[in-house]
């Protein structure tokens, strides 16, 4: 039982940082849902900072440094190219192999690293977090963002990719950003579970490249989802990074399938993801620093 | 309401409802790192938190700190936070001293603006200005050190919890450290500072709050209480060792006169009076008697002896008076033996130790303050050279 009592006179609510006089309440954790998300944006500043972290360390000293952003995609794609492709003979919706991959892979990769990232965060900042306070919220966060750094190169790279193919992308090229805010979503609200079980469970991290794995598989990556049998297209459907994927195709190249019906229930799935996830990492929050 | 066989039955209960309690052996006991704390702290303080590894202070500050939640109670802060509970928070290797100076000061909650405008001052005062575009893995374990006080200092809350951090590096970059935080304090901060370096305590605090096993053990001004502090650190073990020879025994020791504090604690330098309690079964004729004062480390601060000691049965007091003992406050025992020729008839180790309890006026380092409290002045005064060669009394002649 630790209290702090203080004077008396002023108890005001907790007012905007730095600007007038603050006042911080700390009590043990109540409630499911405080969230406090009001707090997350006083923090933004540091949000940016672990951004930045993440990114400048991810090159330096590597011998090539950037261009592992391009050479990553690229080298998947060939890989797929050549075995999925021309060996395998998959359909590819009457795209060149290489085009309809590499649509496919530049999302993939963000979303499969952002897993892996979230899942390692909070345990890599365990010197910080049992030293300083900040919402530890911010760290997954960070980590499900930073990957759009060389997500947006790749974007790039693709573009001009396929643009080099002969394919001109319609006007449903301007849905790619919500695409992408499904995908964004989606690895924060696994990411969120993963990084809260992770603390907890350090199992977790094997867990995740299996993970990816299958779920790459379970998405239409190295496949088109035409392929799975038209009964459970609505079960396949619920998988949210397959309405990304197939929608990042669909946009770029007018191929494949559509955004349907489907789409929405699995974008409610994933917010229910996401705000299951915010509430299981707070109330794991608390112990962090003692299990860490 | 009637208490029927409370724990057989009970057991007995227990075991139908949930049978695999019967195999499971005991729960692990809940260990409380604090309870039943209670303390509050006005602004511009500057709070002393002392007591042994293990107590509970470090979970205090954690707790203060918003890094770890309380189980039961609350806490009210009034003011940002600055915590320093450890040297190069958020550094890492592969970035430079000013990347890393940004990301640290950013984790310790400075704005991005904040630090670039105390850039050049941290890094005057890390005394990095060469260095600082280098990746941090490559600094001296000393230019690291800098670095991440020189950061950590230049943090301007409002209140300040201080772990163990206080000065680091070098001992000239330490009395920059110390130089610094007394500004802190100066300025009208508050601050709660832990550590185990009594001198930065008595330096810095106006109140010590001793915490042992989770609780307040004690709390009040800073002198008597780190003296408290020491002087149960310094417990003398059970001794009773002493020569039973029957002769004679020491029984009791205490202080006399106005100058002292309690039987046992000396407050001021100025004389000092002290008394010895002997209870002699046998005649002694001509012994030697000795007396000795020794600190913490068993160092003999002063002694004396006395010759053809003859005493008859009964009791007898050995009184001293002393001229001076300007000791550093501490912790110091007295020793008085009495010997016939060879043999001893007592040497007692005396109980309790004796506390010195004054204001500290020398060196603010403990190694470097040497056993006497007396004051001094220093006036630096330029001297013109024009003896050039042996002076006319030379002494090699």
């Amino acid at each position: 039982m630790a209290s702090v009592t203080s004077k008396p006179a002023v108890a005001g609510p907790i007012a905007q940082r730095g600007t007038s006089p603050l006042v911080i309440r700390i009590e043990p954790p109540r409630g499911w849902f405080n969230l406090r998300l009001k707090e997350l944006w006083d923090y933004r500043e540091l949000l940016y900072f672990f951004v930045w972290r993440d990114v400048k360390i991810r090159y330096k000293q590597t011998a090539i440094g950037v261009l592992w952003v391009i050479l990553q995609p690229l080298l998947t794609m060939l890989v797929f190219t050549l075995f999925f492709g021309k060996l395998a003979k998959l359909p590819s919706l009457g795209l060149p192999y290489q085009v309809f991959y590499f649509a496919a892979v530049v999302p993939w990769m963000y979303f499969s690293y952002s897993l892996v990232n979230a899942t390692n965060i909070v345990v890599e900042n365990q010197r910080v977090i049992t030293k300083v306070f900040f919402p530890r919220l911010i760290l997954p966060i960070s980590a499900v963002l930073s990957g759009l750094v060389d997500f947006s190169i790749g974007f790039v790279v693709l573009i001009i990719f396929t643009l080099s193919y002969g394919i001109r992308p319609g006007p449903t090229v301007f849905l790619l950003p919500l695409f992408l805010l499904l995908a964004i979503l989606t690895a924060l609200g696994v990411g969120l579970w993963l990084s809260a079980l992770n603390a907890l469970y350090r199992d977790v991290k094997y867990v995740t490249p299996f993970l990816t794995q299958f779920w790459m598989l379970a998405s239409p990556v190295a496949y088109p989802s035409s392929m799975v049998p038209e009964r459970y297209r609505w079960i396949y459907g619920l998988n949210p990074m397959a309405g990304v994927i197939d929608g990042f195709r669909w946009g770029l190249t007018g191929r494949g399938q559509a955004p349907s019906s489907v789409l929405i229930a699995s974008t409610a799935m994933v917010l229910l993801l996401v705000f299951g996830g915010l509430i299981f990492f707070n109330r794991m929050e608390g112990s962090v620093a003692d299990r860490v | 309401m009637a208490q029927t066989s409370g724990l057989l039955r009970d057991a007995l209960a227990n075991a139908f409802r949930s049978p695999a309690n019967l195999f499971r052996g005991n729960r692990k006991e809940t260990f409380w790192a604090l309870k039943d704390v209670s303390l509050e702290v006005q602004e511009g303080e500057v709070l002393g938190l002392i007591g042994r590894n293990g107590s509970g202070k470090t979970t205090l500050l954690k707790i203060l700190s918003r890094i770890t939640r309380p189980t039961h109670g609350w806490a009210e802060i009034h003011g940002r936070v600055g915590s320093l509970l450890e040297v190069g928070t958020g550094f890492h290797p592969e970035l430079t001293g000013r990347e890393n100076a940004f990301l640290s000061g950013a984790i310790l909650g400075m704005t991005k603006q904040e630090i670039a405008r105390k850039f050049d001052e941290i890094v005057a005062f890390a005394e990095l200005e060469k260095f600082i575009e280098t990746a941090v893995k490559h600094y001296s374990s000393g230019m690291y050190v800098r670095l991440a006080f020189a950061v950590a200092a230049h943090l301007e809350p409002e209140i300040l919890l201080v772990d163990e951090v206080l000065a680091v590096g070098d001992i000239r970059f330490q009395k920059k450290c110390l130089g610094k935080m007394g500004d802190v304090a100066r300025a009208g901060r508050t601050v709660i500072l832990v550590s185990h370096q009594l001198n930065q305590i008595r330096r810095l605090c106006n109140r010590v709050l001793w915490i042992d096993g989770g609780a307040v053990k004690r709390e009040g001004p800073t002198a008597t209480t780190v003296s408290a502090y020491e002087e149960e650190m310094s417990a003398s073990r059970d001794d009773d060792e002493r020569a039973v020879a029957g002769i004679a025994q020491f029984l009791r020791w205490q202080l006399m006169g106005e100058n002292r504090l309690e039987d046992h604690a000396l407050p001021h330098e100025g004389e000092l009076a002290v008394s010895f309690l002997v209870r002699v079964n046998q005649p002694i004729h001509s012994a030697q008697h000795g007396i000795g004062l020794y600190d913490q480390e068993r160092h003999l601060i002063w002694g004396n002896a006395a010759d053809s000691v003859s005493l008859d049965p009964g009791l007898h007091e050995f009184r001293y008076k002393i001229a001076g003992m300007p000791l550093r406050p501490g912790v110091y025992s007295w020793r008085v033996t009495l010997w016939d020729g060879e043999a001893r008839i007592d040497d007692w180790e005396c109980s309790p130790p004796m506390k010195v309890v004054t204001v500290p006026v020398t060196h603010y380092k403990d190694e470097w303050a040497g056993f006497l409290n007396i004051p001094s002045e220093l006036k630096i005064v330029p001297v013109a050279m024009n003896v050039i060669g042996p002076s006319p009394q030379s002494r090699t002649e």
